[in-house]
């Protein structure tokens, strides 16, 4: 993806931070917008970042705030609390592409508009999973819904780095298979 | 290849084999050895262990068959899988390199599927022309080129985590015939073939060579024989005919893009039950206007998956499921016809395994949330079964044109129509009851009636039959209205029995290479 970059940063919320704040916004007010992202994410001038600063999202064509916005639908579509919020961003940083900048905009306004319905600011104000679970369904049956959805079935669970969390171990055949490595392993029946 | 074959396009004494995968594959190198010549024409190109790569999308990218399908019907994948109503190799072996491997013989009953199990509304069953006897040697022939354990003197293979929970399941529900299953996967060494190192990709190709595939056992010795050609990437497109009706060759695109026409004596179609009716459907001229060999009308109807579904089960231990064969074992108790338990014909429960990627991809289409991700979460500690049960025939489920929708090469392809017949919808229920039960008398502590993937097994769509107007192919997969042209796929099946379908396809194949090598000889083909 020519357009975006991922990568873990340690400096990345230093960098977003001394940006000189295009959107005329200061540090703190950044900060200040991040919480509404309560989770993890801070909203950075062009980047989404963890709140740690593990890693960062470049969005060049995406507004920050719908980046971040996707990143949570991602997890809340596939939560899992053992996944850290990279692997969603991973499996989502696709979609700041001009070619899906406005699909994915006006999904998440739609988004926004559902939480509003149900009483939230938005979807990322909601503060309880199922919260945010009930305003996905009311979006479930549309198209943007099943575009993120069936796109993170192959964006999250391909990610051999996440296989491990799941037990999985990938790849065999250079260790030479399981037939001496526990094929037959099973001690509890 | 000592002496790959090199046959001119306007030789027209060649055989014409579309398709090498279980069926074309092993016509093609059972002719060659009985001193015919052979042009074998393969759309996908080739590939072999060393190049089989043990990464589901990996491995699906490079081997399956991705052109446009289209769907339609009741089914669940016509929702979930719009383009892809089942799961096909496209390349040298067809998807004998996909397959785990389960090699069973029908029973005998059901080559006589009309009159065991009489008038079903709704299905459109009938009796095989051929019968269990008949088939016997064929069998023990086919068992022996496959290597399939527990026939012969091949012992078992040893069963896994998956296996043994499954086992423990089943004696404890009081089945009795459990075992590590009939596998064309080498429980030693074999017809040059190593044992099975447990590695677990079976469904991606296996890299030892221990699993049978006619991608690098009948194809290459074919070759070696000096009397095959194959030729990879050469997509047919259609089959032609002279004005008596008798077939003269085929028109392809090669490699390059380029149309061919190679010229041949007889013409055996083993595309598959999806590519074999649409390439008949699609040869359709002035004098077969309906398409060739469909006099009957029956070319691409009784489109037959088996009746299938999964059961997962999740333990509070782990299980590791992937680890070892794919397919680990089998249940045959319920394989029987017995219409006391509400339906006719019966099924096998066999294990399954799925990687991470392909159980979040599969285990419930369309699924999201904590019920989804929960069981994903519990992934080490699942075990996985499969239901593989006959599926009623039905006239109306079928593989048809669909004019509207163009493949790469500006053909028209193929829609796959299927809804679940009543029975096909009992027999699922109770196996998923079945399986409920095997996997809770081992502590499960959740489980999962998961639906039927894409279709892996194809059948029917060309059927055999006695009379010519009941079906396509007579009791040698060569078609009612045209001598020499033959089926020897998968969808010469009658119907489909419970048993997975490839160990009948090669006995089938088998034969007909006999047949045909026999009748050129007499000079009637
Ligand atoms: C994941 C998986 C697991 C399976 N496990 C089992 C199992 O354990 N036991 C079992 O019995 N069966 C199993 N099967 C099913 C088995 O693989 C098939 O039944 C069998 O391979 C079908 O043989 P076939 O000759 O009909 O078609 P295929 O093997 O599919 O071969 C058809 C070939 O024709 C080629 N072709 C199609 N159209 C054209 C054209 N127009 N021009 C040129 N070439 C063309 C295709 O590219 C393909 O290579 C499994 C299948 C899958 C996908
Ligand atoms: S488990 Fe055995 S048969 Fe399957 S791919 Fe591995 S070695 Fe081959």
């Amino acid at each position: 993806m020519e357009t975006t970059e991922t990568r873990a940063r340690p400096d990345a919320g230093a960098a977003a931070g001394a940006e000189p704040a295009p959107r005329g916004l200061t540090r703190r007010a950044l900060l200040a917008r991040g919480a509404a992202f309560g989770m993890t994410l801070i909203v950075g001038a062009g980047f989404v970042t963890a709140r740690d600063a593990a890693w960062a999202v470049e969005v060049t064509t995406l507004k920050p705030e719908t980046m971040a916005t996707l990143i949570q639908m991602a997890r809340d579509i596939y939560p899992h609390d053992r996944l850290a919020d990279r692997f969603y961003a991973v499996a989502v940083k696709g979609y700041d592409d001009p070619a899906k900048a406005e699909m994915v905009e006006a999904g998440i306004a739609a988004l926004d508009a559902a939480a509003q319905g149900r009483g939230f600011d938005s979807y990322a104000g909601a503060r309880w999973e199922a919260d945010r679970t009930a305003i996905l369904q009311d979006i479930a049956q549309g198209e943007f819904f099943q575009t993120v959805r069936s796109g993170l079935v192959t964006g999250l669970y391909n990610q051999k780095e996440i296989w491990p969390l799941f037990g999985y171990e990938g790849e065999s055949f250079s260790k030479g298979g399981y037939i001496d490595r526990g094929f037959d392993d099973i001690d509890w029946l | 290849m000592a002496n790959p074959a090199r046959f001119d396009l306007a030789d027209d004494s060649v055989v014409v084999v579309v398709g090498t995968g279980a069926g074309g594959g092993v016509v093609a190198n059972e002719l060659a050895q009985k001193g015919v010549k052979v042009v074998a024409l393969e759309a996908g190109g080739r590939y072999l262990p060393e190049d089989y790569i043990n990464d589901e999308w990996d491995s699906f990218g490079q081997l399956a068959w991705t052109d446009t399908r289209t769907t339609s019907g009741d089914w669940r994948v016509a929702r979930d899988f719009r383009n892809l109503p089942a799961w096909i190799v496209k390349a040298v072996g067809g998807t004998s390199i996909h397959w785990a491997g389960a090699s069973l013989r029908f029973q005998p009953h059901e080559w006589k599927g009309r009159t065991t199990y009489g008038a079903v509304p709704g299905a459109n069953l009938l009796d095989w022309p051929v019968d269990a006897e008949e088939m016997a040697p064929w069998y023990d022939k086919a068992e022996a080129k496959l290597g399939v354990t527990r026939t012969g003197d091949r012992p078992g293979l040893p069963g896994s985590n998956n296996y043994k929970v499954f086992e423990k399941g089943a004696l404890a529900t009081g089945c009795k015939e459990v075992h590590t299953g009939r596998m064309a996967v080498n429980s030693v060494e074999y017809d040059g073939r190593q044992a099975c190192q447990q590695t677990g990709f079976c469904f991606q190709g296996c890299k030892w060579g221990a699993k049978w595939s006619s991608a690098y056992t009948d194809i290459p010795r074919g070759e070696a024989t000096g009397n095959l050609e194959v030729r990879d990437r050469c997509h047919v497109m259609r089959v032609e005919h002279d004005d008596k009706g008798k077939v003269t060759g085929v028109v392809y695109k090669d490699k390059d893009g380029a149309e061919q026409r190679q010229k041949a004596r007889i013409v055996c179609v083993a595309g598959n039950s999806i590519e074999s009716p649409r390439l008949l459907l699609n040869s359709a001229s002035p004098m077969f206007p309906d398409g060739l060999a469909n006099s009957s009308g029956q070319v691409g109807r009784n489109y037959m998956r088996h009746t299938t579904g999964s059961v997962y089960g999740i333990f509070e231990k782990p299980v590791r499921m992937w680890r070892g064969t794919t397919m680990a074992g089998i249940i045959q108790d319920e394989a029987r016809h017995d219409p006391s338990r509400g339906f006719v014909g019966g099924y096998e429960l066999e294990t399954l395994s799925l990687g991470l990627p392909f159980m979040a991809a599969f285990m419930d289409p369309g699924g999201w949330g904590r019920p989804f991700t929960s069981a994903l979460d519990s992934y080490e500690n699942m075990a996985g079964m499969w239901v593989v049960g006959e599926d009623m025939p039905q006239e109306t489920n079928r593989v048809t044109i669909n004019a509207e929708v163009k493949d790469d090469h500006g053909l028209p392809v193929a829609d796959v129509h299927y809804t679940d017949h009543p029975n096909d919808v009992a027999m699922r229920e109770h196996a998923y009851a079945k399986g409920i039960a095997i996997y809770q008398a081992v502590g499960a502590t959740r489980t999962m009636p998961t639906p039927p993937y894409p279709s892996t097994h194809n059948l029917g769509t060309n059927r055999m039959s006695e009379h010519a107007r009941d079906g396509v192919v007579n009791r040698h997969g060569q078609s009612h209205d045209i001598a020499n042209l033959f089926v020897s796929d998968g969808s010469q099946f009658t119907t489909g029995a419970a048993e997975n379908p490839t160990l009948t396809i090669v006995a089938l194949a088998i034969r007909q290479a006999d047949h045909i090598a026999a009748e050129m000889a007499k000079g009637n083909l």
